[in-house]
C-alpha cells in the first residue's frame, strides 16, 4: 500500500495545538473519547494528517494505528487538507450514468490527485460527492458554491481555467 | 462458581455458570470450529465459522462469545450448521488468493483444513473483484501478503493487546477493509519489535517470517565458508511439534544429529552464549549495586523488549544491560576467540543460528553488533525454517540417534537451558550474582518464586546484608504496566527481567505454529518449559559460571568479567527511537 501521508506540509500553530490540547484534556478520561476529540481536531485544523493524529494518540494513549483506523473508517474524517476551491463531482445514480465517473476521472488525471487529496499548492481539493439534488442538470459538479451541470470531460479544462 | 444444567447435541451437561457456549463444548470433548476466536485476546463473534443452534434463539449464535445459561439446548453439527458455515469458507474464499500449493502454511492452514473438513468442493462458488493489495516485505523479519487475509484480526489482537506494541489495524471499510499500520506505512517505518506473535496468531499464510534458508543453503555449498551453527535454548523443547511431536517433547540429540547431516561444519549450543551471558551480566549488576550504578538493572537478552524499550522507553535505556544477546555473544566468540583458535579469517565464516524468536533477524542487522569487524551473527532461522530446511533434505526426523553437540562451544550449563522460559534468565543471573555477593557456596539453586508464565513476578531475596528486590514480566503489554509503576515510583526494583513474548522464548513468534484450537485451550508456554526445567534439574552443572568452558574463555581471552576485552566482544549499545 502506498503511504497516505499527505505530501503538503503541515502548518499548524501554536494556538491550533493549544485548541487541541484542551480538547484531548476535557475528554481523556471519558470512555469513547477518540471520536468526539478527532471530529474537534477536524474543526480544528480542517483535515487530520500524521501530526494531529500523532497528537491525539499521544494524548489519549491509545495506538496511533487505532487513531488512523477510526479517521479512515468514518468517511466525514480527511486525511488531506481541503483547496482554496473546492470540487465535488456528484457520482450519485443520476449523475452516474450520465457520465459523471468520466468527469471525475478526467478532473483528477488533470489535477494529479485522487479522491479527498488536494494539490500541492493547496488550490484545488477534489472530493466525490453524492447526489446534490440537481439531477436535472446531471451530470454536476460544485467548486465552493457554484454549480456547473450537463458536463462532459472536456468542459473540465474551462473550469478550472476560471480558477487558475 | 454454581453450575447450569445444559443439552448439547441431546445429551445433558453441567457446567460452570458464566462460560460460553464454545468453552462448554470443548470442556466435554465437542469440538466447534472457529477461526477469530483467540481465547481472552480476540472474543469478537466475527468470523461465524463458530455458529451453533440455540433451541428458541431466532438465528444462529456464536458459539465463542454466547454464554451458556440454565436449561439452554444446543446443537453444534446440524446439517444447516454444515451448510452455514461451508458458505462462509466459500464467501471467505471468494476474497482469498488460493496459491495453496507454494504457501508457507500449506498443510498448517486453518482456512484451509476447514475447507477440507466441510467439503468445499467448488473454490470459487463465489467470484468477482478481488480487494486490492501489496505485499509488505520492508521489514528485515516477515512478510504481509493481504491477499491472504481473512481479516479475522488475530494479528491485530496479539500486537495490541498481548504486546501492547498496537501497530497494525484494519483500516478503511467494506470492501477496502485490510491490515495495515497507521497511514499505510511500511511496517520497517512504524515502532513493530519485530516480535513475531502475529505471525504466530495468524491461520493463513498471510503472515510469515522472512525465509531465509536459501542463504543457509548457499553457505552450506560454497567450500570456501566455515559454517558453524547455534540453537537457542528453546529450540530443543519445540522443535519436535514440527514433526508431529507431542508439545513439550525434548529433542535435543535428534536436533543435533539433523543439524550435522545438514552439512554444518560444527553444532553448537547457543546456551553457551546464555552461560556468557550470565557471567558478564551478574557482573554487571554486582558492580551496579556496590558502586551506586543505574538500578533497576533490565535485562536484554530479548531483542524485541530491546527494540520496544528503545521506541517506547527511551528513559530506561541505560537501565538495559550493556550485554549483548546470548545469539551475539555466542557469534562474537566464534568469530574472535574460535577464529583465532582455528587459524580462520572471520570473514570465511557463516555463523547461523536457530532461533525461536523473528526479533533475531532483526538484531543480527543491529549497529555495534560487530565484534571482529563483521556481524557476530550471519543468518537467524526460526524453528520453522529449520524444520523446513530438514524436511526438505529428506531427513526422517523421528528415525535420527541421538547425538552430542560439538565441544567446546556445545558444553552449557543448566542455567543456560532455562534461558529460554520466562524467569529463566533472572534465575540463571541470581545462581551466579548471589554466590558472587557472598562469597559462599549457594546451597540451593532453585529459585521457585521467578518460575511460571505468569505475566508478571516479583520476588525479594536477602544477600550479603541487602534486600536485592527482583522483577519478572513477560509479554510486552505487562512489561509496559510495570515500567510504567517503575516511573510512576509506584514499584522499585534492583533487577528486572524482560521477554517480549507472552512466557519467553519456548512462545517466541519463530516457534512451531499451533492452530488456535491447540492454542486456545494448552499452556503451550509452560508445557515446552518444563521439558527445560527438567532438562536443568538432570544437571550435574547448573551454574553459568562453574562452566569449563567458561573457564577456557576467560582464562584465554577475557581475563576477567567486565574487562576492556569482554566490553569490546561482548557487550553494545542502545538508541533512542520514535513512538510512533
Amino acid at each position: 500500500m502506498a503511504s497516505t501521508k499527505s505530501s503538503i506540509p503541515f502548518t499548524g500553530t501554536p494556538e491550533q495545538e493549544r485548541e487541541l490540547m484542551a480538547v484531548i484534556a476535557e475528554h481523556k478520561e471519558q470512555q469513547g473519547a477518540l471520536m468526539p476529540v478527532l471530529q474537534k481536531a477536524q474543526d480544528i485544523y480542517g483535515y487530520l494528517p500524521i501530526e494531529v493524529q500523532e497528537m491525539v494518540a499521544a494524548g489519549l494513549g491509545v495506538p496511533l494505528e487505532e487513531v488512523y483506523g477510526v479517521s479512515t473508517f468514518y468517511s466525514q474524517f480527511s486525511l488531506f487538507p481541503k483547496g482554496e476551491y473546492r470540487i465535488s463531482v456528484c457520482l450519485g445514480t443520476a449523475c452516474y450514468v450520465k457520465g459523471s465517473g468520466a468527469v471525475f476521472d478526467r478532473l483528477s488525471e488533470k489535477l494529479g490527485i485522487k479522491n479527498g487529496e488536494c494539490t500541492a499548492d493547496k488550490k484545488f481539493s477534489l472530493d466525490a460527492c453524492r447526489c446534490i439534488g440537481a439531477c436535472g442538470l446531471a451530470p454536476v459538479l460544485t467548486v465552493n458554491d457554484e454549480v456547473y451541470g450537463k458536463l462532459t470531460p472536456d468542459d473540465v479544462d474551462k473550469i478550472l481555467a476560471k480558477y487558475a | 462458581m454454581e453450575n447450569v444444567n445444559i443439552k448439547i447435541n441431546g445429551m445433558p451437561y453441567s457446567v460452570p455458570n458464566g462460560i460460553t457456549i464454545l468453552e462448554a463444548c470443548q470442556m466435554n470433548g465437542i469440538r466447534v470450529p472457529t477461526l477469530c476466536y483467540l481465547k481472552e485476546i480476540n472474543e469478537i463473534g466475527a468470523c461465524r465459522m463458530c455458529v451453533v443452534e440455540v433451541k428458541g434463539a431466532r438465528s444462529l449464535a456464536a458459539a465463542c462469545v454466547y454464554p451458556v445459561n440454565d436449561g439452554m439446548e444446543v446443537t453444534t453439527n446440524s446439517p444447516a450448521l454444515q451448510k452455514s458455515r461451508k458458505a462462509t469458507l466459500e464467501l471467505l474464499l471468494s476474497n482469498h488468493n488460493r496459491s495453496c500449493l507454494s504457501c508457507v502454511r500449506s498443510g498448517d492452514c486453518e482456512l484451509q483444513r476447514l475447507c477440507h473438513e466441510y467439503g468445499v468442493d467448488n473454490e470459487e462458488r463465489y467470484t468477482g473483484e478481488k480487494t486490492p493489495s501489496e505485499i509488505d516485505d520492508s521489514a528485515p523479519h516477515m512478510y504481509r501478503d493481504n491477499s491472504k487475509c481473512i481479516l479475522c484480526r488475530r494479528c491485530v489482537a496479539a500486537c495490541d493487546k498481548l504486546q501492547s506494541v498496537g501497530v497494525i489495524g484494519a483500516n478503511q471499510r467494506g470492501f477496502k477493509t485490510h491490515i495495515g499500520c497507521a497511514f499505510d506505512q511500511d511496517l520497517a517505518d512504524v515502532a513493530c519489535v519485530s516480535c513475531g506473535q502475529c505471525i504466530v496468531a495468524c491461520p493463513t499464510g498471510a503472515l510469515s517470517e522472512k525465509d531465509d534458508t536459501d542463504k543457509v543453503w548457499a553457505a552450506l555449498n560454497d567450500p570456501t565458508k566455515h559454517v558453524v551453527v547455534n540453537t537457542a535454548p528453546s529450540i530443543r523443547v519445540t522443535l519436535g511439534e514440527a514433526f508431529g511431536m507431542p508439545i513439550g517433547t525434548n529433542v535435543t540429540g535428534k536436533m543435533v544429529a539433523a543439524l550435522r547431516r545438514l552439512g554444518f561444519a560444527k553444532v553448537f549450543d547457543t546456551d553457551v552464549g546464555a552461560d556468557l551471558t550470565i557471567v558478564e551480566e551478574a557482573n554487571e549488576f554486582v558492580e551496579r549495586v556496590q558502586n551506586g550504578g543505574k538500578l533497576p538493572m533490565i535485562t536484554s537478552c530479548s531483542p524485541g523488549w530491546v527494540k520496544f524499550c528503545e521506541h517506547n522507553f527511551p528513559d530506561f535505556i541505560d537501565n538495559l544491560s550493556s550485554c549483548k544477546s546470548p545469539q551475539q555473544m555466542f557469534g562474537a566468540v566464534v568469530k574472535t576467540w574460535y577464529a583465532e583458535k582455528n587459524g580462520l579469517d572471520p570473514k570465511d565464516i557463516v555463523v547461523v543460528s536457530i532461533m525461536p524468536c523473528t526479533a533475531k533477524k532483526f538484531e543480527v542487522g543491529r549497529d555495534d553488533e560487530d565484534a571482529a569487524g563483521v556481524p557476530d551473527v550471519d543468518i537467524a532461522l526460526t524453528t520453522r525454517e529449520l524444520a523446513r530446511m530438514i524436511n526438505r533434505a529428506g531427513i526422517e526426523f523421528a528415525a535420527l540417534p541421538d547425538e552430542e553437540f560439538d565441544v567446546p562451544l556445545g558444553i552449557a550449563s543448566g542455567a543456560g537451558h532455562i534461558f529460554g522460559a520466562t524467569g529463566g534468565v533472572m534465575e540463571a543471573a541470581l545462581r551466579t550474582a548471589v554466590e558472587t555477593l557472598t562469597g559462599d557456596k549457594l546451597e540451593k539453586l532453585d529459585f521457585t518464586d521467578v518460575r511460571g508464565t505468569k505475566g508478571i513476578k516479583e520476588a525479594s531475596y536477602h544477600v550479603a546484608g541487602i534486600d536485592v528486590k527482583v522483577a519478572v514480566v513477560s509479554g510486552l503489554a505487562n512489561a509496559r504496566a510495570l515500567l510504567e509503576k517503575v516511573q510512576k515510583g509506584e514499584a522499585e526494583y534492583h533487577f528486572i527481567e524482560v521477554m517480549a513474548c507472552p512466557g519467553g522464548c519456548v512462545n517466541g513468534g519463530g516457534q512451531p505454529t499451533q492452530p488456535a484450537s491447540v492454542r486456545n485451550f494448552t499452556d503451550l508456554a509452560g508445557i515446552r518449559a518444563k521439558a527445560l526445567y527438567d532438562a536443568d534439574a538432570g544437571l550435574e552443572l547448573r551454574q553459568s559460571h562453574k562452566s569449563p568452558v567458561m573457564k577456557v574463555l576467560y582464562d584465554e581471552y577475557f581475563g576477567k568479567p567486565g574487562s576492556h576485552k569482554a566490553h569490546e566482544v561482548l557487550h553494545t549499545t542502545y538508541v533512542a527511537r520514535s513512538r510512533f
